[in-house]
């Protein structure tokens, strides 16, 4: 069966978005981590990121045929026009800091572990999409994921079985940010047509594999793993919480400012 | 040599504005030199290293300069599938590396082992400077999207060296 080109969109934005949002994220540790070759790190993190991103909104972009590219899929939607989970437009400081708020980078690292491993099962399977594009995005992204996994992971381990003091921090952020993983093996009719097609990996099912990566890092790291209950969502249908609006007030306002503008 | 074959030879010169020890031939990036058979234009065909190497700009504009300098017009085209990989560095663009202080990847082939990190590191690479391999990874990431920071334990220098991929 031929997937209809706008659930292609929808889903290449959904990928798309989530490497947009978690690289604006990231490079907002650029000249502020807490050590150089952290500083290195992170931006190098965002990068691979932002390298995805493009792909996929250029492709989403040629699907559409309406004539946006990458630049004014980036710049010119507004907040409910993204399609990203909420995990990645959670401010650096954590889900309940105030605008403004320094990062925390325990909140980074437990982040960036929940995404990572996501992102790489998800590669790891879409390399076998029917969808030829969306399969060589993948093929490259899976290998740069399984590098940001380690990093997050080695962090992890490092602050959770540290001092008292990153011991209690990367729990804190483990906690905080528990609830909106669940969002990332939502499934809904769109990926449910779609990886009846073979263009998309089902998300539901990548819930078990993700458990086996983080559980044991957790308990290694001597964290304790939250229990499940609140699982807040609607990221996949636009439905934001507001620093996305923040996130992207500061993303976009140059290109608003002045489009077409250039290096 | 036939128009192509000089066409090859221009683009293939070009370096990598990076690692400007080794040329895009060297890495493993330049995936096809060929001609239209209809317009008589060059069409080269590149590959990213990862999917954010922000050089790929750079490297674009050089080809197109290269062809122009060998009287080619031309256009260049990305690719990217077969996804690159560290094994498509050639002997060449390894050798050469290492002669700029720059450690050559090991062997990427086959899928990355899943364990738990931080008690696998990776295996020690040669120290490019002193030979020694008592060396030891300070991070995955290093001054460009494909090398990672190394420190050698026996002549104690730094060194960057290429991550497999």
């Amino acid at each position: 069966m031929t997937p209809s080109p706008l659930d292609v969109v929808e889903y290449a934005l959904r990928l798309g978005d989530d490497a947009l949002v978690a690289a604006q994220r990231l490079a907002d540790w650029s000249a502020r981590a807490p050590e150089m070759e952290e500083d290195v790190a992170l931006s190098n993190i965002a990068l691979d990121q932002l390298g995805v991103a493009r792909l996929l909104l250029t492709y989403a972009g040629e699907v559409e045929g309406a004539g946006r590219d990458e630049d004014a899929l980036a710049y010119l939607r507004s907040d409910a026009e993204f399609r990203n989970c909420l995990l990645v437009e959670l401010p650096n400081a954590g889900p309940a800091a105030a605008v403004g708020t320094p990062g925390d980078f325990g909140v980074t690292m437990a982040k960036l572990l929940a995404l990572a491993a996501y992102q790489w099962l998800t590669y790891e399977r879409l390399v076998a999409s029917t969808d030829g594009h969306l399969a060589a995005v993948a093929a490259k992204a899976r290998k740069e994921s399984r590098y940001h996994l380690d990093h997050a992971t080695q962090w992890v381990l490092r602050l959770g079985d540290g001092t008292e003091e990153s011991h209690r921090r990367m729990q804190a952020a483990v906690d905080d940010l528990w609830p909106y993983t669940h969002e990332l093996f939502a499934t809904d009719e769109l990926v449910g047509r779609l990886s009846e097609a073979g263009v998309a990996v089902d998300p539901a099912a990548l819930r078990a594999p993700w458990l086996e990566i983080v559980e044991p890092v957790l308990a290694v790291a001597t964290l304790d793993r939250p229990t499940d209950g609140w699982a807040p969502e609607g990221g996949r249908r636009g439905v934001h919480t507001e620093h996305l609006s923040y996130l992207l007030g500061e993303m976009q306002v140059l290109h608003r400012a002045h489009p077409g503008a250039r290096w | 040599m036939s128009a192509r074959s000089a066409a090859r030879e221009a683009v293939a010169a070009v370096v990598d504005p990076e690692l400007r020890v080794v040329t895009i031939e060297d890495l493993g990036i330049l995936r096809d030199v060929s001609e239209d058979p209809a317009t008589g234009e060059v069409v080269v065909t590149i590959t990213p290293t990862y999917s954010g190497c922000p050089a790929m700009d750079v490297i674009r504009s050089d080809i197109r300069r290269a062809l122009a300098t060998a009287g080619h017009t031309g256009e260049v085209r990305t690719v990217l599938k077969p996804a690159w990989s560290t094994d498509m560095i050639t002997e060449r663009g390894r050798a050469r590396l290492a002669a700029a202080g720059i450690a050559p990847p090991a062997p990427a082939s086959g899928p990355v082992p899943l364990g738990l990190p931080g008690v696998h590191r990776p295996d020690p690479v040669p120290c490019p400077r002193c030979g020694s391999s008592e060396t030891e990874e300070i991070s995955h990431f290093g001054s460009t999207a494909c090398k990672a920071l190394w420190r050698c334990l026996s002549c104690r220098e730094p060194f960057d060296g290429v991550k497999p991929l």
